[in-house]
């Protein structure tokens, strides 16, 4: 059975040592790399990319977490401690779980984050995937309610409230109840005199720590956790409040060309056009 | 019974030392002993000191982010650790990799497979190294943690090993059927990086031209059997490869006592060539 040498060619007799041989090598073996290269790095970019993932509490935006996750697992091993074998969220992926393998991730339905008050499992983070930063509050004190671990989304075809079945599970179940999940009031127009107590979600302080989505009592929870990025929708620059001070800041950051828009009309002064081109109806 | 023993100490301290690190590992995250916390990639020791991968922060560098003072402190710890003092003992004293390629090997030469198809140069896994780190700038993540044998079977150990055992198995049988010291010798990108950094170690094996009897026992056995071009050289002098990975099979192996651990700088005065 003849070999298959890599880097060496035979069809030509070459002196093993010659500087030829090693040009050769060379370039035999960067063709290889290549080969190789494309294949890796397609493997990598696709398990990178393995979109719905709910990560840790201050978890960085998942392209910076994905590079700066050195997967020690320190921070499932500071979960586990502080929660128990039985009951612990963190899990490092494993191969086939169709996650960045090694990386720490929780299926809120599994187990969700329990929200410890004293946040074990970020300081131990030795890279910074895990930024306490984050997670700083006025008093400069660790608060698990700054966690932003993704954001629940409701169902209301298969959530029963919208029904009109009285279920506020998900409402009592919120560690920030009647901020993070209130309850809406409105009237059940097919019974006449019931009311509808239908859950909301405000995304200005759900931490995503799935417990909602860990009672909801049908059986695919109604309420479940989305990373906010895929949760959410994006406003751009061209949509303001304009009664509204805040958001008219976003304007500022808004590139010079959404903030004037140059069109053909445009160009010309608002007067000029409006008495150079005419009448609509001529 | 004895003799074996003797025959086999560095072997059987090898063993010891790579599956209590493991255990030490294991213990920590199921009982929450605070000895040896995290994984290879980074841990703690003892509640304090930080000890990381400095190839996985290398990638890291290379993807594009900075890491934080913690990684960076142990990274350094144990680059200079095996940089000035170990040597590529890595590879041989606490890869876990390394029992699974050991067994192969043996079961290799138990069942007298010789046949290879393939022949890859030990330089590929410089090569791939530097795919590593070109890929991890492409990327913008570590490249090679993404796919590495030895973190899924060392993360497995620790934190349940899933499907990863497909990966391991495949390592086995590479080295097993298709290539000997295949993944260790010739692939492992951690493997060429321990090398590189270990060209100036301190600690090496030192070899006495005057008492070999050039039996050739220590070429037979060695995994990397060009480092020991000062046994077939007669020349007396310690083992100065990087890609010495400080196993001290040789040394055990050794009836004359020509293979002795030392430093490296032992024979430098008298390298004498014996005719």
């Amino acid at each position: 059975m003849q070999s298959l040498k890599v880097g060496s060619n035979k069809s030509k007799s070459i002196e093993p040592t010659s500087k030829r041989h090693f040009f050769k090598q060379i370039f035999v073996n960067s063709g290889l790399s290549v080969i190789i290269g494309v294949l890796w790095a397609s493997f990598v970019n696709e398990s990178k990319n393995y979109a719905l993932t709910i990560r840790p509490p201050g978890a960085i935006s998942e392209n910076n977490f994905l590079a700066l996750c050195i997967k020690c697992g320190l921070c499932v091993e500071a979960c586990r401690k502080a929660i128990g074998d039985r009951d612990y969220p963190l899990k490092l992926a494993k191969p086939k779980e169709n996650k960045t393998i090694g990386a720490p991730y929780f299926v809120p339905r599994d187990n969700p984050c329990w929200m410890c008050v004293d946040v074990p499992c970020v300081p131990p983070c030795p890279t910074g995937a895990l930024d306490k930063n984050l997670l700083y509050d006025d008093k400069g004190k660790l608060n698990i309610n700054k966690s932003r671990m993704g954001l629940a989304v409701i169902d209301r075809e298969t959530c029963v409230a919208f029904w009109g079945i009285q279920c506020d599970v998900c409402y009592r179940a919120c560690p920030l109840i009647d901020k993070a999940i209130s309850l809406e009031y409105n009237k059940n127009e097919r019974t006449g005199k019931h009311a509808f107590l239908t859950p909301k979600v405000n995304s200005k302080f759900c931490t995503g720590c799935g417990i909602c989505e860990k009672r909801c009592i049908t059986e695919k929870p109604a309420i479940y956790i989305l990373p906010t990025s895929i949760a959410m929708g994006k406003l751009g620059p061209r949509y303001i409040r304009g009664w509204d001070s805040n958001d008219e800041m976003r304007l500022k950051e808004a590139s010079p060309d959404v903030r004037l828009p140059k069109t053909g009309r445009s160009e010309n002064n608002p007067l000029d056009y409006l008495n150079k081109e005419g009448r609509f109806d001529e | 019974m004895s003799s074996i023993l003797l025959k086999h100490r560095y072997s059987i301290a090898r063993r010891m030392t790579q599956i209590s690190i493991i255990i030490f590992y294991i213990l920590a995250n199921t009982y929450g002993l605070k000895l040896l916390e995290g994984n290879l990639s980074s841990s703690i020791l003892l509640d304090t000191v930080p000890l990381s991968d400095p190839f996985a922060v290398l990638q890291i560098f290379a993807a594009g982010v900075i890491v934080s003072a913690n990684a960076l402190i142990g990274a350094a710890i144990i680059f200079f650790l095996y940089a000035i003092f170990l040597g590529r003992a890595f590879c041989g004293w606490v890869c876990p990799m390394n029992i699974v390629t050991d067994t192969a090997n043996w079961i290799r030469h138990k069942l007298k497979i010789d046949i290879q198809y393939i022949i890859i140069t030990r330089n590929t896994r410089y090569w791939i190294l530097g795919l590593t780190l070109i890929l991890s700038v492409i990327l913008g993540v570590g490249a090679f943690e993404y796919i590495s044998p030895i973190s899924i079977l060392h993360r497995g150990l620790i934190f349940g090993m899933g499907l990863g055992w497909t990966i391991v198995s495949a390592v086995f049988i590479f080295d097993l059927l298709i290539l000997k010291e295949g993944f260790c010798g010739h692939i492992c990108p951690l493997g060429a990086f321990n090398s590189l950094i270990s060209r100036f170690s301190l600690i090496r094996v030192n070899h006495n031209a005057n008492k070999c009897t050039q039996c050739m026992e220590c070429v037979a056995i060695c995994p990397e059997k060009q480092v020991l071009s000062v046994v077939t050289d007669k020349i007396n002098s310690p083992i100065l490869s990087g890609e010495c990975t400080n196993c001290a099979r040789c040394v055990e192996v050794c009836e004359d006592n020509a293979m002795k651990w030392g430093l490296r700088f032992k024979y430098r005065s008298i390298q004498t060539k014996e005719v």
